[in-house]
């Protein structure tokens, strides 16, 4: 699980150009969206396409966003269950 | 009615030049995204979203913070009359191309939504729009290079309808590595609530831009 929240942090860099950000700088467990990283609706567009890109996952309901997308490390365990 | 040429703002070859002096240079930095990046440190810019634009973006973002620093431009005049009418050569053909990778492959089609929305050059006007809370014109304009009658034209305008009280307006023009930028902040020189005209003042001509280009880019 570290290993993968770890990747997920490196490639969360990548995709929303958060340049001035070190893997470190992110805690695992803060909220994404909001007080957190201060990620937008552009964001999480950017957040879903990356699962789909690079994991092969599909999200079939946008309401569950919310649930996957609420921190580092909800997304590393959505991805854990999920992953064919 | 006339118009004056409050400040000008160039950015070319890793150095940034205000009303024709130097306020930034770094020829060290290796291509435009190292430049920019160092510019805007240096200016002292809070602004995080700045390094989600799109290189263009970017130049036109930070080209309008550097004129308007020490500026008071929302204490002078309505922020609805305050307008950027900016010019550019290559749209916003960089990040064009690069959304076209991310869909030309059926196969691998994962268009980018953070690119996406940067494939208009109006979002570089749009950008600096709303750091600064201007609400008046805001155009952006396609032209092959620096034009300076049609700068002059289309600003002149805006002034003469009644909708603009100050403008930003110029050249902003960025492919990969090459990349110039030239604006000015334009105001009417006679208002009842303005500086009048002073001897310092730059007359806001076709002739006054072309001679400005010339000397900075």
């Amino acid at each position: 699980m570290e290993e993968l929240i770890k990747k997920l942090k490196i490639e969360i860099i990548e995709v929303l150009n958060l340049e001035e950000m070190e893997p470190g700088d992110i805690d695992s467990d803060a909220a994404l969206f909001g007080e957190g990283l201060g990620l937008d609706s552009i964001d999480a567009l950017e957040l879903i396409v990356l699962l789909e890109k690079n994991y092969g996952i599909k999200i079939e309901d946008p309401k569950d966003g919310r649930k996957i997308f609420f921190s580092i490390r909800t997304m590393a365990e959505f991805i854990t269950e999920n992953q064919k | 009615m006339s118009l004056v040429i409050r400040k000008y703002c160039s950015i070319v070859n890793a150095c940034i030049n205000v009303d024709g002096k130097t306020a930034f240079s770094d020829p060290e930095q290796d291509g435009f995204r190292k430049f920019i990046r160092a510019a805007y440190r240096y200016f002292e810019t809070d602004y995080p979203k700045f390094f989600k634009m799109d290189s263009l973006s970017k130049l036109g973002f930070l080209s309008v913070e550097v004129l308007l620093k020490g500026e008071s431009i929302s204490g002078k005049h309505p922020i609805e009359k305050t307008g950027i009418i900016l010019t550019n050569g290559s749209s916003s053909l960089q990040v064009d191309e690069k959304h076209w990778d991310t869909i030309r492959n059926r196969e691998q089609y994962f268009p980018s939504p953070s690119n996406f929305v940067y494939t208009l050059p109006n979002i570089m006007a749009g950008e600096a729009a709303i750091r600064h809370e201007f609400r008046g014109e805001n155009t952006v304009l396609i032209s092959e290079g620096f034009d300076a009658e049609l700068i002059f034209n289309i600003t002149d305008l805006a002034f003469k309808t009644g909708s603009l009280e100050s403008c930003i307006c110029g050249w902003v023009e960025q492919y990969e590595d090459n990349y110039e930028s030239l604006l000015f902040l334009v105001e009417q020189s006679v208002h009842e609530n303005m500086v009048e005209k002073s001897e310092e003042d730059v007359i806001f001509e076709p002739s006054t831009l072309l001679k400005i280009y010339k000397q900075e880019l």
